[in-house]
């Protein structure tokens, strides 16, 4: 069906003094023939909106409107859903960024028109993915503190919980935990853990369904639709489930190999955990003869901040042992207690019980440990290198020596998972795939592996600062200490949190929506099976694991676990995945809609395909800095620069585009792309237009990648400039004109 | 669930900062009507001003552009620039909310296009930048300011300067009959989210903060490295803009300090560590000093911290100075500190200190309705914030980036949970 299209350009904030706006109108009626052109010096405004208003009632179904970036006025250019409306941006990306009245400024509005115009052609509005038989229950893995937090804060919410615990009783380390650190005014008083509230409240809600003593055996399917097999005692339960929180927790680091430390050589050196349970089962003794403890020494950091261990800091252990050492100063005040640490590490409030106890006269001595010794009399003695003196010291016989071995994720054990490796005459992977170890927690039905990818030392932990729940698995989320070394308190708040986005997650997918970043995307990539070549790049490019395969190496897409990024759609070298309102073959034409002129009139053009996040914003803002760039560039946005199709870029070069450039976000070890690895896949897509261009007998510098940030947009008119000036050396792009 | 249906089930978020939006964005993803209510004219709060996140050094606006494009797309979020909460009655699932509007003297018929800005006169000293540079009378709060609206400050009001910039604009945008105002709002939950404030490096005598040109505070360090700063993002010594070559950081300056703050504020070790990267970015022979107590650096930052430190061009020595002492002639600050590890005296010269002050939570002065909420410092305690009312961020402790966000998502379910009656 013939689409109605109405066209309204605003004239205000100085695009109707920089632009020929009879020009663009004249695109509009003579090359798209649409049904309406207005203009309106003042679009944004009630009289402005209520004429492209009036044209919808009246049967308007697309809308392009032509003013300022598709980044501002979105109250007043809000229209119903089932309408397709693009924006084309004549006053950031061109009116305030280029002469007043030049042909190039001319040129490129009517371009941008076009362009617009083309999109607005060939989208249609999203038709959300509505899956029969959703789920609105939340799996937590682990009955911890953090676990049972997360499933009594769900089931608060109103949501039912399955909760799946390994062993027999719930608690997890807290189990043995004797009293928690200082949490309330004044800060030096030591907390009772609770557990038994916490239990009785979790295993006598009605709406959680506690397995203890069991294992998750499989999760297959994709959120709103996890098919959860759970193993106890021999027998398997089925659940459907909508999304998981994963609070598996940590273990302290093996104390076996802290032998440096004395561990193992002496019986009286233990771990602040097997302090813990003396404390808790109220037996405090040397184990080597069952005396009771006369004094103590606390060593942190045995194992963590040390490369031959674990190089992060443990983050809790600090506080921990002030909270161990004041076990021993609140039951005899003359106790000698010794702490040997590198840094105390007491933020925030904490630094009130470290306070307190320099008050209670514990001996803290900052530098490293040199040895421990058997003092011949039962007794042990701790050398160290005090720093602050720069002198070695030598404690008094001590009966107990407590080591503050740090945490391990649960996710960091086990056998990294073997991808399926390339059959003969396919191709290997472009990219090292994520790590997945096989640590038998979730048992994930991916095709990517079975668990959370482990990021640094081996926690599944998010890469954003700002959204420190962003697993790379939709509808899953680690929570407490499994996450990140964190302190009990910190934990309770973490599961909170991680409860939220799971019922975030359900309320979103089960309406049809995206979940963060593309938060509230109606859209969804479809698959025109009938062409695919099962050339596997879909589904191991995919940052989220979304796609599966079947045994012919078919993708079987999963939409709910899916971001909406496009990089399937940018892998596949057949073209055959689309949204409605997204697809190659849209921005393709788009490229090919691009006005190009011939050598002779030494115009050159420059497609720019721009992150939406961050380069386009970036691109705003040098309108808005009033900067001037080269008025060769064509820019459009993409969703992630990881769903360039490499097609566009031959679409380009054969259209007579005489350069690309590719603006995506930072990659490498501090990525800032959303969509994770979306612009390194661009970068990695690129070396391949390496082969294109000398097939076509292109020189290869025609196709530059930037990384930019959002701030970047003071280096734009620089590095748009010094592109251009490098494609006006190379001379025109000879496929010109044909 | 009877009962459930009848409480009102939207959300008041107070404070439009990183904990505030990020409640209220997590809350209204997950179906519920959720209202910001914000001091500035603009949302973003302390980061917005902010260069750099450690440890990653990625731009904060980065993070806000997907948040404001949360915001937009969601119907459920409603938010309200220079507006206070003037009182809040009632229980969970029915609170009576006033709001307070100040006026902005530019409405919403406001394209962005600056004219205003053009046909101003009057500068005035600039908050945004914590006063190291000035701004029009009309003005844009910062350049990624959302909403991107200008702002007429009310010293202009009644003057020439006045008319001149009401008829700049072409659109009827100033409006300087606007009043202050007040509406009611109706809400089941309350999540107060106010943020922090630098402590006043002023009080912390010894140091000279005000007298002493060349000694500013970790924020101060924040804009004077950003692009969008008074300097373009070139560090610059303030008392002549010439070139910065050595940078002495001072850590702890007024926390852990029973005269000042006496808790640790969490996130100046690691701001420290991570400002001495904008020095040697810019300037690869620069040198960069710090002086502190120990090194706070948990979890994964430490790999941050490692690298930091061994660059050879940062010095770490463990002691507190005692006395900062600028030279009027030649600008240079001259450190004072025993020397921890060797007993020494140190007398060091430097182009600039900067002083790493702690986070004061804003209900240290501006406290709840509870007034018993806040422990001594001005932290709210969350089980007496009163029943509905949840701290959010470092109104409860102080914390980075990820901490607060993470926080705030918890917050945004204590929110919803408290909407039911139960």
């Amino acid at each position: 069906m013939e689409k109605r299209i109405g066209v309204y350009i605003c004239t205000g904030c100085g695009i109707g003094d920089a632009l020929d706006v009879n020009a663009l109108e004249a695109v509009a009626a003579d090359e798209f023939s649409v049904a309406a052109c207005r203009r309106h010096p003042f679009l944004c405004s009630d009289e402005g909106v209520s004429i492209i208003r009036r044209d919808l009632d009246q049967g308007m179904d697309t809308i392009v409107i032509a003013a300022c970036s598709p980044r501002v006025m979105t109250d007043s250019f809000t229209f119903p859903a089932d309408r397709v409306m693009e924006r084309v941006n004549l006053r950031e990306q061109v009116a305030w960024c280029h002469p007043a009245g030049e042909e190039d400024t001319r040129m490129l509005a009517e371009d941008a028109l076009r362009m617009g115009l083309v999109k607005a052609v060939e989208m249609l509005p999203p038709d959300p993915f509505l899956a029969d038989d959703l789920s609105r229950k939340v799996l937590v893995v682990g009955g911890g503190l953090a676990g049972m937090t997360a499933a009594r804060e769900t089931a608060r919410a109103g949501y039912e919980v399955v909760l799946v615990e390994k062993e027999e009783q719930l608690g997890g380390y807290l189990k043995d935990v004797h009293k928690l650190p200082p949490v309330r005014p004044p800060y030096t008083e030591l907390e009772d853990p609770n557990l038994d509230a916490l239990t009785s409240e979790v295993t006598g809600d009605p709406s959680i369904r506690v397995y203890t003593g069991s294992r998750v055996a499989s999760i297959a399917g994709a959120p709103c639709m996890f098919d959860v097999t759970i193993r106890q005692n021999g027998s398997e339960a089925m659940e459907r489930v909508g999304a998981v929180v994963l609070a598996a927790g940590s273990v302290p680091y093996s104390p076996e190999k802290l032998d440096s430390f004395g561990f193992a050589k002496y019986p009286d050196v233990v771990t602040a955990s097997q302090l813990e349970i003396m404390f808790k089962s109220g037996k405090v003794e040397r184990p080597s003869n069952g005396q009771p403890v006369g004094s103590v020494a606390f060593l942190l950091c045995a194992g963590s901040r040390d490369a031959r261990h674990l190089p992060y800091c443990s983050s809790a252990c600090c506080v921990e042992s002030l909270k161990q050492a004041m076990y021993f100063k609140s039951e005899n005040p003359q106790t000698p207690v010794y702490i040997f640490y590198r840094d105390m590490r007491a933020h925030g409030t904490y630094e009130f019980l470290y306070k307190e106890l320099q008050k209670e006269g514990v001996f803290f001595i900052r530098g490293d440990i040199e040895g421990i010794e058997d003092d011949g009399s039962g007794g042990l003695v701790v050398a160290a290198n005090d720093v602050l003196t720069g002198s070695s010291v030598l404690t008094e016989s001590l009966d107990l020596v407590v080591l503050a071995n740090g945490m391990v994720p649960v996710t960091s054990f086990g056998e990294p998972f073997k991808a399926q490796s390339p059959k003969e005459g396919e191709e290997e992977a472009a990219y090292a795939p994520d790590t997945i170890l096989v640590s038998d927690i979730l048992n994930l039905q991916y095709r990517q592996g079975p668990e959370l990818p482990a990021l640094s030392h081996g926690f599944p932990d998010s890469h954003f600062i700002c959204f420190p729940y962003e697993s790379r698995r939709t509808g899953i989320y680690p929570a407490g200490s499994v996450r990140a070394p964190m302190d009990y308190s910190q934990a309770v708040e973490d599961a909170t949190g991680a409860a939220l986005k799971a019922i975030q997650c359900i309320e979103m997918l089960s309406a049809g929506k995206a979940v963060h970043p593309r938060s509230g995307d109606l859209s969804y990539p479809e698959f025109f099976m009938q062409r695919c070549t099962q050339c596997k790049r879909c589904t191991e490019e995919c940052p989220f694991g979304a796609i599966n395969e079947d045994e012919k190496a078919n993708p079987l897409p999963n939409p709910t676990r899916c971001r909406r990024c496009g990089v399937c759609m940018g892998a596949c070298p057949e073209r055959i995945i689309s949204f409605r309102n997204y697809s190659v073959g849209m921005i393709g034409n788009v490229i090919k809609k691009i006005n190009v002129p011939d050598e002779y009139e030494e115009k050159p053009r420059i497609l720019v395909l721009a992150c939406e996040n961050d380069a386009y914003p970036a691109l705003d803002m040098a309108g808005i800095r009033r900067l001037s760039y080269n008025p060769w560039v064509r820019i459009i946005p993409v969703r992630c620069l990881g769903s360039m199709n490499l097609v566009w870029i031959a679409d380009a070069l054969s259209k007579g585009i005489d350069g690309i450039l590719l603006l995506g976000c930072k990659h490498g070890d501090d990525y800032q792309c959303h969509f994770i690895k979306g612009s390194e896949l661009a970068n990695i897509r690129m070396s391949k237009i390496q082969e294109t261009l000398n097939r076509l007998v292109l020189e290869s510098d025609r196709v530059r990648l930037e990384q930019v940030s959002i701030t970047d947009y003071h280096r734009l008119p620089e590095i748009l400039d010094g592109f251009a000036a490098r494609i006006e050396e190379l001379g025109p792009n000879p496929y010109k004109g044909y | 669930m009877a009962d459930a249906l009848k409480t009102n089930r939207s959300i008041l978020v107070v404070g439009g900062g990183m904990s505030g939006l990020s409640a209220a964005i997590e809350a209204a993803e997950a179906g519920f009507q959720t209202y910001i209510v914000e001091r500035e004219p603009y949302l973003g709060g302390r980061v917005a001003r902010m260069n750099k996140y450690f440890p990653k050094l990625c731009p904060p606006n980065c993070g806000l552009e997907i948040n404001f494009r949360r915001i937009r797309s969601n119907p459920l979020i409603r938010f309200f620039t220079m507006a206070q909460v003037e009182s809040i009655d009632g229980e969970p699932g029915n609170f009576d909310v006033t709001v307070r509007l100040h006026p902005r003297y530019v409405n919403e018929k406001c394209t962005g296009c600056g004219l205003c800005a053009e046909a101003a006169t009057t500068e005035i000293p600039d908050p945004f930048n914590y006063g190291l540079s000035s701004r029009k009378s009309a003005y844009l709060p910062h350049e990624f300011a959302f909403p991107m609206r200008y702002v007429v400050a009310p010293e202009v009001v009644g003057s020439p300067e006045a008319k001149a910039i009401e008829s700049a604009c072409p659109y009827g945008a100033v409006d300087f009959d606007m009043q202050p105002q007040t509406f009611d709002l109706k809400v089941g939950a309350v999540i107060w989210a106010t943020g922090w404030k630098p402590y006043d490096a002023g009080r912390i005598s010894y140091y000279g903060f005000g007298r002493n040109r060349n000694v500013i505070t970790n924020v101060m360090m924040e804009r004077l490295a950003a692009n969008s700063g008074p300097t373009g993002g070139r560090i610059a010594r303030p008392s002549d803009g010439s070139d910065v070559k050595s940078v002495a950081f001072v850590q702890c300056a007024g926390s852990r300090d029973e005269n000042h703050l006496p808790y640790c504020s969490g996130v100046c070790c690691l701001a420290s560590l991570k400002q001495t990267t904008y020095l040697l970015d810019q300037d690869p022979d620069a040198r960069a000093t710090i002086f502190y107590i120990d090194i706070r650096a948990l979890g994964k930052y430490e790999a941050f911290s490692n690298r930091v430190q061994e660059d050879e061009r940062v010095t770490l020595i463990k002691g507190k100075p005692g006395e900062i002492i600028e030279d009027p002639s030649t600008g240079l600050v001259t450190v004072q500190v025993e020397d921890q590890a060797t007993g020494k005296i140190l007398r060091e010269k430097f182009d600039l200190v900067v002083l790493a002050t702690g986070m004061v939570p804003s209900t240290a002065e501006d406290p709840l309705p509870s007034r018993t909420a806040c422990d001594e410092n001005g932290f709210v305690l969350p089980d007496r914030a009163g029943p509905g009312i949840i701290p959010a961020g470092c109104v409860k402790k102080p914390v980075d980036v990820a901490s607060s966000v993470q926080d705030a998502t918890a917050a945004a379910l204590k929110a919803i949970q408290a909407t039911f009656r139960r």
